[in-house]
């Protein structure tokens, strides 16, 4: 079976279709076949649009939201809001009690960390092991990597290195996501998962954190969002009449 | 004696310019010896076989150990001279004439 490789964080306007449809073809040429862009606000109508506009080059279309709240109850507030409208939920934890609040709650997708701030790193041995029971994982973006030099990035690698360490321990799945909005810094996926090793994730890792685990996030939601679930392990498969 | 295995890449240029094949070797030396260090890169053995300007492709050799290190490091190059690039490694082979062929495949398809 053919890999889907997925980018889960392409920073594109929404608003500017033209740029948007070129990024989109661009993807589809480097060997994407699954795609997600955070939007800033919930419109059917921009939804099918960019959804079309991604069919039109072969490439899925996942929506997906980048929530910022300054508090965990702002978070709560957030997800009751958003969550059944789009299909990635992730969460930039910007505080420790947002972070600590996103890894527990069971409807957040993925959790990212500011990265060129380095004394931000909140994804430490606690915030793992409640990511790692409530099935969120961690996503990591290579565009500080592409776009850092010098000191700053030998500081990056070093808390990226140390962010991947700990996830791995408590198993909790990495994902790696371009995060660019220019498309001169779009790589392949492979690129990305070369770029992985940096961070120490071995070969077959990396290649998952850019394929399998993105994946396994949208199916599962499509899942949940679909009509015919019920709950975890138990969906409608035929409706009966009423008599 | 032991024999040297080596892997060709073809490396495309994406960029709105034109690049010369010294400005090229030289960000790819560079990314090498930034990430993995000046030992990392004296063990790459990188150098350039062939280089088309016109249609934005370069062949490199390395050592079949180092194919990671030289890929990672032609993913991590932005720019060149401050103007944007991106490499995309197109294919990857034993020889030359292997990796000709998988360049026309890759045309095709």
């Amino acid at each position: 079976m053919k890999r889907v490789y997925a980018d889960l964080h392409l920073c594109i306007d929404c608003d500017r279709m033209e740029h948007f449809s070129r990024v989109v073809s661009k993807a589809s040429k480097l060997g994407y076949t699954l795609i997600a862009v955070p939007f800033r606000k919930f419109s059917e109508e921009q939804i099918r649009q960019v959804r079309e506009t991604c069919e039109r080059s072969d490439v899925d279309f996942a929506s997906r939201v980048d929530l910022r709240p300054r508090t965990p109850e702002e978070l709560i507030s957030f997800l009751r809001k958003l969550r059944r409208r789009f299909e990635i939920v992730a969460v930039m934890c910007e505080s420790k009690s947002v972070a600590r609040q996103a890894a527990k709650d069971r409807r957040v997708d993925l959790l990212n960390f500011p990265q060129p701030d380095f004394r931000r790193g909140f994804f430490d041995a606690a915030e793992a092991e409640l990511a790692s029971n409530c099935l969120a994982s961690l996503e990591i973006d290579v565009k500080p990597l592409l776009t850092l030099e010098g000191p700053a990035r030998i500081r990056l690698l070093s808390s990226l290195r140390r962010e991947v360490a700990t996830a791995r321990e408590f198993h909790v799945p990495v994902v790696i996501s371009s995060g660019v909005s220019d498309e001169m810094l779009m790589r392949r996926p492979r690129e990305l998962a070369a770029l992985a090793s940096l961070f120490d994730l071995s070969g077959v890792q990396a290649r998952e954190a850019v394929s399998k685990n993105p994946a396994a996030i949208v199916k599962r939601n499509r899942e949940k969002l679909g009509s015919k679930f019920v709950a975890p392990g138990i969906r409608i498969i035929r409706r009966g009449k009423n008599r | 004696m032991k024999v040297l295995k080596r892997r060709y890449l073809a490396v495309s240029i994406d960029s709105h310019e034109t690049l010369g094949s010294r400005d090229f070797m030289d960000a790819v030396w560079g990314a090498v010896s930034r990430l993995f260090g000046e030992y990392g890169a004296s063990q790459a053995g990188l150098s350039l076989i062939d280089y088309d300007e016109t249609k934005k492709l370069a062949i490199v050799r390395t050592g079949h150990k180092t194919l990671e290190m030289v890929r990672t490091a032609l993913a991590s190059i932005s720019q060149i001279g401050k103007k944007p690039v991106a490499l995309h490694v197109l294919a990857v082979s034993g020889t030359i004439k292997a990796l000709h062929r998988r360049l026309e495949e890759h045309s095709v398809s």
